[in-house]
């Protein structure tokens, strides 16, 4: 039998592996992709409580969260290119004008 | 049998997980979060929201990610030579692993509390996942979902600003 805390466990996991992607990888690409992999982790959780609890309330979340992505999505990508077309990389360690 | 299935997606979608993280070329790391997404699918099927499911495909693995793959190809991305140095791997993957922990001490120790609605996986069956959906979006959650059209409107101009020759 499949429980909620199956659901919550594999969430962990992979929002875990989110985390760690985020703060190792140097794409930022790559580094964009594993924010996509937490957003889903949390979409997940929120499903899985949505039908333990018997309220559908979390899945209209997940539309929203999913709004959010498309739109951070369309933005993140053309900051990327505006980015790229002047430094010729994506390399967040050349990301430092702002940097102390 | 469920049990079965379940731990065979649930390894699939943990393993892509990794892929996405530690493949060195951005398209490999793009195609297994194509796959994470899919095993997400699968178990947004096996708890009863399969409207979700079609959304998570269609909108996530069809539109999100061939943004994602359109722009790794148009800038020509190579793998990575150099590495994360050590010390940002050490300190990251410490931090992954007590995010990880603390969220199975979170899932072990907390309980579920909060009153238990009425939907119920008949009432899905008999109504539609659709229908149930959509009466909520446009009854009890139709100021979130006007302001969402705010957003996309703010991203489809930032996107057109940034787009720009001269930024």
């Amino acid at each position: 039998m499949v429980t909620l805390q199956h659901y919550l466990l594999i969430s962990a996991i992979l929002f875990a592996l989110g985390t760690v992607g985020v703060l190792t990888r140097r794409n930022a690409i790559v580094i964009f992709m594993c924010v996509e992999l937490m957003l889903n982790a949390v979409n997940l959780t929120f499903i899985a409580l949505s039908k333990f609890l018997g309220n559908l309330d979390g899945q209209v979340f997940v539309f929203f969260v999913m709004t959010v992505a498309a739109a951070e999505a369309a933005v993140g990508l053309a900051l990327m290119i505006a980015f790229y077309k002047n430094r010729e990389s994506i390399d967040v360690e050349e990301m430092n004008l702002m940097k102390w | 049998m469920e049990l079965a299935f379940f731990s065979l997606v649930a390894v699939t979608a943990v393993i892509s997980g990794i892929m996405v993280i530690t493949c060195r070329s951005p398209i490999n790391s793009a195609l297994s979060l194509v796959l994470t997404f899919f095993c997400l699918a699968t178990f947004y099927v096996m708890l009863d929201a399969p409207f979700m499911a079609a959304i998570q495909v269609l909108v996530y693995a069809g539109a999100i990610m061939v943004l994602i793959i359109f722009v790794i190809m148009l800038l020509n991305l190579r793998t990575e030579v150099s590495r994360a140095s050590t010390h940002a791997l050490v300190i990251g993957s410490v931090l992954g692993v007590a995010v990880l922990l603390e969220l199975f001490v979170l899932i072990s120790r907390g309980t579920l509390t909060g009153f238990k609605g009425m939907i119920t996986p008949q009432l899905v069956e008999r109504l539609g996942h659709t229908e149930l959906i959509g009466a909520a979006l446009y009854t009890d959650f139709l100021l979130p979902f006007e302001v969402t059209s705010i957003l996309l409107l703010a991203a489809i101009v930032g996107a057109v600003v940034l787009a720009k020759k001269k930024i």
